[in-house]
């Protein structure tokens, strides 16, 4: 077995065993920070598509991750009201069936990355960076000014949406849910990892030239990347609004984009299991170091600064080694 | 809509635009000649502003308080510069992206845990406390009208710098080709650091005047970050008319936008949803320019390939 497997391995299975020993001695605060390191692993794993595999810079997926969470949001709102909401030219009404929910954030989340990636991919480097940046910033200050939704104050869920079969109030059911939901999220980008595509993909980052002469045209296959990536990380934020029960526009803002690429350089780039091991070191500093000073972003920034500067695969690239993973050159 | 709350609000967009470009200035130059994204940048706007509010309290004197910002941003720059940015020069951008990602956190929590998380404010100078009388009968605040004449002034400074002096051929040297300028004989480690701490001064410098006008408080200076960045994006990343003349739109598209946007909307709408639209819409305007041009000019209006 590799060591990255094993990794992996032990991974997947400290995440399962974790709130299963806390469902046992009750303590549902730590079946919630799980859920958390699930959900925000799931945002992780859809950038990592992008920025791992096709080397895409983008600075805007909070962008998604608003727009599944506001896609929640409004559902629930709108049954919540018993408003439906739209009555012409058909009736559409609220719901708080998740897996409606998830589709429409899936379904809003992959146009909008079609939309903002066939412009944003026709630029490269800083001009990429900044354009996806621009776009979660529209998003950003148009919930802030747009009234219908709660504009600056958000929305809130007051009860949490339901799912088939499920009691998804009880902590452990919504952890069971969101965990499946990240193991299909692994499966899918992995396959696609392994894929043709994905090897393309992985090739256009590392030599566009070659691509190119091979006659393999890089801006769709970037394109591709860019839509499924964007949905991932729309439905991880539908996901996210249901365990707060709550959306704001924070959901879009820039710092949002800069906490999900912190949980996949964490985790170490282009590694599958980046973002879960980023998203579970950066939920376990917030409460460590967080009980211990009011100020932990300092701890935090200086952890980053070390990650970047001298660790450069990340918490994976250093328990397995460099070879292995289409490290991130 | 008469013409004198007009010209007051093209007033307003240029003296905001004129403290974008002091901003955009260092970034571009920062990126031009190194090809480092800092964002960071923000956060030396942040520390002049507290540096000066700091003084000013301590010595009542504007004029000291904007030399403390100058000097503080300055300073820190050329700390981060030879702690943690020259480390960076030869990452590729997700690196930088990252790492002074990482430094905003550090500088915003330590300024926090310094000053506290409550406001400071910082008084416009007794001077230029009043309004001037300006042609039409426009009555207009001083200190905003000085504002932009610093700007134009510090503009036209940093234009002569860049083409009339041995330091600013040194600094067009280093964006067209390092290597070979080091292989002159220019130490280029102090021409980076130098480079970094004049953007850093510009952006301390900018954070002072705007100290005086809004609330000097942590977090203040991502927002100018990222509209900078949309300026320079907009004006070709490395140019520094580019970042002028994208100062200048930026600051007229979003301060005329709020005006305009609600009464062109008001004009077939109900006035409710008239404002919310267009104060919703102006708010993502100078985004939406900048989507506009990136994709007719990929590369931004003075930028090269």
């Amino acid at each position: 077995m590799r060591r990255e497997t094993l990794i992996n391995t032990v991974l997947t299975l400290g995440l399962l065993a974790v709130p299963l020993a806390a469902w046992a001695m009750d303590e549902p605060y730590t079946i919630t920070l799980a859920t958390k390191v699930v959900i925000l692993a799931l945002a992780g794993v859809g950038l990592n598509l992008a920025l791992g595999l096709g080397g895409l810079v983008s600075l805007g997926h909070a962008m998604f991750f608003g727009i599944g969470g506001y896609a929640a949001g409004i559902l629930a709102s709108h049954a919540q009201s018993y408003d439906p909401i739209m009555e012409w030219p058909f009736l559409i009404e609220g719901t708080q069936s998740m897996p409606v929910i998830w589709l429409l954030a899936i379904v809003v989340s992959a146009l909008v990355a079609l939309a903002t990636g066939a412009l944003s991919l026709r630029t490269s480097g800083v001009y990429f960076i900044m354009i996806t940046l621009a776009f979660g910033q529209m998003f950003y200050y148009f919930t802030i000014s747009w009234p219908a939704y709660g504009g600056e104050d958000g929305l809130s869920i007051y009860v949490r949406d339901r799912f088939p079969g499920l009691n998804t109030l009880d902590p452990m059911h919504f952890f069971g849910l969101c965990f499946a939901l990240l193991m299909l999220g692994l499966f899918i980008v992995a396959r696609i990892s392994r894929s043709g595509f994905g090897l393309a993909l992985n090739a256009a980052r590392q030599n566009e030239a070659r691509v190119r002469a091979v006659g393999i045209e890089p801006y769709r296959l970037r394109l591709i990347a860019f839509v499924i990536s964007g949905a991932i990380t729309g439905l991880a934020g539908a996901l996210y609004a249901d365990l707060n029960r709550f959306v704001s526009p924070v959901m879009f803002s820039w710092q949002t984009s800069g906490e999900i690429m912190i949980f996949v350089i964490l985790g170490g780039v282009a590694r599958l299991f980046g973002p879960v091991a980023g998203a579970a070191l950066f939920i376990i500093l917030e409460e460590v170091l967080g009980g211990v000073s009011d100020y932990w972003h300092i701890y935090l920034g200086a952890l980053l600064l070390i990650v970047v500067l001298f660790a450069r695969g990340g918490l994976i690239g250093l328990l397995a080694g460099r070879n292995g993973g289409g490290g991130h050159d | 809509m008469d013409l004198v709350l007009l010209i007051e609000q093209l007033l307003n967009g240029l003296q905001f635009g004129v403290m974008l470009f002091l901003m955009a200035a260092g970034l571009t130059l920062i990126f031009g000649v190194m090809g480092l994204i800092n964002l960071a940048h923000g956060s030396l706007y942040m520390v002049g502003a507290f540096a000066a509010a700091a003084v000013a309290s301590a010595t009542g004197s504007f004029t000291l308080a904007l030399i403390a910002s100058l000097a503080a941003a300055a300073i820190a720059g050329v700390i981060v510069e030879m702690v943690v940015i020259r480390r960076l020069y030869d990452r590729d951008h997700l690196d930088q992206v990252l790492a002074t990602f990482a430094l905003i956190l550090i500088f915003s929590e330590g300024t926090r845990w310094v000053f506290g998380s409550f406001p400071l404010y910082l008084d416009v100078p007794s001077a230029l406390s009043g309004a001037v009388d300006l042609p039409f009968g426009i009555s207009y605040p001083a200190y905003r009208l000085a504002i932009i004449g610093i700007g134009f002034v510090v503009a036209f400074g940093l234009f002569l710098l860049i083409t009339r002096t041995r330091i600013g051929m040194r600094i067009r040297a280093g964006e067209s080709d390092r290597e070979m300028i080091a292989a002159l004989g220019v130490n280029i480690a102090v021409l980076y650091t130098a480079v970094f701490a004049l953007g850093a001064a510009l952006a301390g410098f900018a954070g002072a005047l705007v100290g005086a006008i809004q609330s000097v408080q942590v977090g203040m200076g991502e927002p100018v970050l990222i509209l900078a960045f949309v300026t320079i994006v907009i004006g070709g990343i490395g140019s520094i008319r580019g970042a002028f003349v994208g100062a200048l739109l930026v600051g007229l598209t979003d301060t005329m936008g709020r005006v305009l946007l609600p009464v062109l909307f008001g004009a077939f709408m109900n006035p409710s949803a008239a404002t919310s639209i267009g104060s919703a819409l102006a708010s993502m305007s100078i985004y939406i320019l900048m989507a506009a041009i990136l994709l007719f000019k990929p590369t931004g209006l003075y930028g090269s390939a």
